[in-house]
């Protein structure tokens, strides 16, 4: 009997979290994300999970907050307006480094905009939404599959680096259903925070390991942690205006992510081996991309595709490689040209084209196609 | 037994102003958590931003020092993660019915068994004496250099619309009532908020012709009634609050961790669905 399933993507993405130990959720409804807390609500409790919705975007954040330092996998879900209302949170994540998963399905902003129409405008505000400096991690299927498989590297990755990651969806990647086959548990690796292997005398909650990462323990544990938003020594406590402390604490809010960056970097490629043109796509705009760059290369155009999966940290190396060897890059994305301004610290701007749609439609193929042809030099067939 | 045991000697001194009445209000809490011999361990102690909130840090329990006016979601979602957790807010003023004054009604509504310590010094302290919205009408702050406005809340009577089940109010010059409130605020089973008074004699007094924290504290004796009082001669409370045991639900209401264990046995006897 098969096993497939006609899905969506916010429900592949809900399945996906309870996958990987997932067993909190807050959340305030908000198109078009609302299906991820529906879902939730119905299936945590069957789990021994907790499902709560809170009075808004920032408690839902803060329960998130909350329920990750009592030692349960938390993620909450929402959508542009939320994202910015999550921001104030999310910096306290990254400061006091809980691990949790914020899913943003993004939809036209800004304000209110289309509630219902997809975009990628928000992939700037998942890097510098909120104030001050960090390493991030954001991640954009383009499938339903992806939704389920890349939620559970999000959870993996945000439980392994003790960090907020962002998984950044789209209206259309989170509405739209697929057929999808889920692999069995036994298949899906899954990550879980490692816990301090020390006494609760010895215990220092903010001295990281070797990898830059310091062991987390759940409250209730008996290691009576302190968790501040203030810039902290390794006991966790506030300190006043210590450069060397200060220094060596976001740096490795940074570095912790940064050394494992080939690690985090997930993307998928087709037709790179002899591509003078690429197309850098993610998302949404990563279907038509694939579309188009299937359809040139049919007519013998040395065309390629590099879906980036990972957009923060921001995969330099691999598109400064791409950069080296095509002729043309090609991005198109759905908004004013956000992703476009990264790829082109790394390849000289005269190469990149950026193809933008900011009207809440999706790309067709034909207009990336149309792009891909003006650069080949030649007319359409 | 010395509630030293619960301090932080590393975090110490602590950053409170000569006078403050901050001290009073963390000592009357770690009495109480004396008095009922909580486990050290499952002590939950979630705090905002302002003074106030910066007690966390001096409380040897698991502590978190959230963001301004959030400590109320903490709380919950530690809660409902783990109802085994006893869970105390320390909030201000400014922190719990300002930009936080959201997340206070709806966690007086939802009643998770959270206690909730409002240190009401009726000031912005941190940030240097602005008003906030319990600055009394006419009161001087530095952004009501002729004189406030706005009238305060009452936080007793916002917690209680809201559907706290047990409120309380005392003063840091009544320290003992005040750690007795504390008291049967941790045994209530619900959502229980103690707007515990105390001074600010630097941000508040200096500017109010209350020169000095005894000054204040005099103020706080002379100005508060006894509940038992202020029912027998209403009159009494001219110009003056009330302080005891304000509002105890003898209504049965369902705390909510309670209830989700609850749906979650239900759930799972069905085997799912």
């Amino acid at each position: 009997m098969s096993r497939a399933q006609l899905m969506q993507g916010n429900q592949a993405c809900a399945l996906g979290a309870l996958a990987a130990g997932v067993r909190f959720f807050a959340g305030y409804p908000i198109t078009p994300s609302t299906e991820i807390a529906e879902i939730l609500a119905e299936l945590l409790p069957e789990l021994g999970g907790k499902f709560i919705q809170m009075e808004d975007e920032i408690a839902s954040m803060g329960a998130v907050c909350g329920a990750s330092l009592a030692g349960i996998k938390a993620i909450t879900a929402t959508s542009g307006p939320g994202f910015s209302l999550k921001q104030e949170l999310i910096g306290y994540a990254a400061m006091a480094e809980i691990p949790l998963v914020v899913v943003n399905v993004q939809r036209m902003g800004p304000s209110t905009g289309l509630p219902t129409a997809p975009a990628q405008g928000d992939v700037m505000q998942a890097r510098w939404g909120t104030h001050g400096d960090r390493g991030v991690i954001a991640l954009a299927p383009s499938s339903v599959r992806e939704c389920f498989d890349i939620m559970v590297k999000a959870v993996n990755f945000s439980e392994w680096l003790r960090v907020p990651v962002v998984l950044l969806l789209d209206e259309v990647i989170g509405h739209m259903r697929e057929r999808v086959e889920l692999p069995d548990s036994e298949e899906i690796e899954v990550l879980t925070r490692k816990r301090p292997v020390v006494s609760p005398e010895e215990y220092l909650p903010y001295k990281p390991d070797a990898d830059g990462v310091p062991p987390l323990s759940a409250f209730g544990d008996g290691y009576l942690p302190h968790v501040t938003g203030l810039v902290h020594g390794y006991d966790g406590l506030p300190i006043s205006e210590d450069a060397v402390v200060t220094d060596e604490l976001i740096r490795r809010l940074h570095t912790k992510i940064e050394r494992v960056q080939d690690e985090l970097t997930l993307y998928s490629d087709l037709f790179m081996e002899d591509a003078e043109l690429v197309v850098i796509a993610y998302g949404c705009t990563a279907r038509a991309a694939t579309a188009a760059v299937k359809e040139a290369h049919g007519q013998g155009m040395k065309v390629g595709l590099l879906k980036l999966i990972t957009i923060w940290p921001f995969p330099r190396k691999m598109v400064e490689e791409v950069g080296q060897k095509a002729w043309r890059v090609i991005v198109p994305e759905m908004n004013y040209g956000q992703l476009v301004g990264e790829i082109e610290r790394y390849i000289p701007r005269q190469k990149v084209i950026s193809v933008t749609r900011i009207d809440g439609e999706l790309f067709t193929p034909e207009e990336i196609l149309r792009p891909l042809f003006v650069a080949a030099g030649g007319e359409r067939a | 037994m010395s509630i030293e045991r619960f301090l932080r000697s590393s975090a110490l001194p602590h950053i409170w102003c000569p006078g403050c009445g901050n001290g009073i209000v963390l000592a009357a809490i770690l009495r109480a958590v004396d008095k009922l011999g909580l486990e050290q361990r499952k002590i939950v102690v979630v705090s905002g931003i302002g003074c106030s909130s910066r007690a966390s840090g001096y409380m040897n329990f698991n502590t978190v020092h959230t963001a301004h006016g959030r400590a109320l979601t903490f709380a919950t979602g530690i809660k409902l993660a783990n109802p085994e957790l006893q869970v105390l807010v320390i909030t201000g003023d400014g922190d719990s019915t300002a930009i936080g004054g959201n997340h206070f009604i709806h966690a007086a509504r939802r009643n998770m068994d959270i206690t909730t310590v409002i240190f009401n010094n009726s000031i912005y302290g941190m940030t240097g004496g602005q008003y906030s919205p319990l600055t009394p009408v006419g009161s001087k702050a530095t952004t009501a250099p002729y004189g406030h406005m706005e009238r305060p809340f009452d936080i007793a009577a916002l917690a209680i619309a809201a559907g706290a089940t047990y409120v309380a109010r005392a003063t840091a010059y009544h320290a003992t009532l005040l750690t007795d409130l504390v008291v049967k605020g941790i045994e209530s089973k619900g959502f229980s908020v103690i707007d515990a008074i105390t001074q600010c004699p630097i941000s508040y007094g200096r500017r109010n012709k209350l020169k000095s924290a005894a000054e204040m504290m005099i103020w706080q004796r002379d100005h508060a009634v006894f509940q038992k009082v202020a029912e027998m001669k209403p009159e009494s409370l001219e110009g003056k609050f009330v302080i005891g045991e304000l509002y105890h639900s003898s209504a049965v209401v369902q705390e909510y961790t309670a209830e989700y264990d609850k749906l979650i046995a239900r759930i799972q006897n069905k085997g799912g669905g």
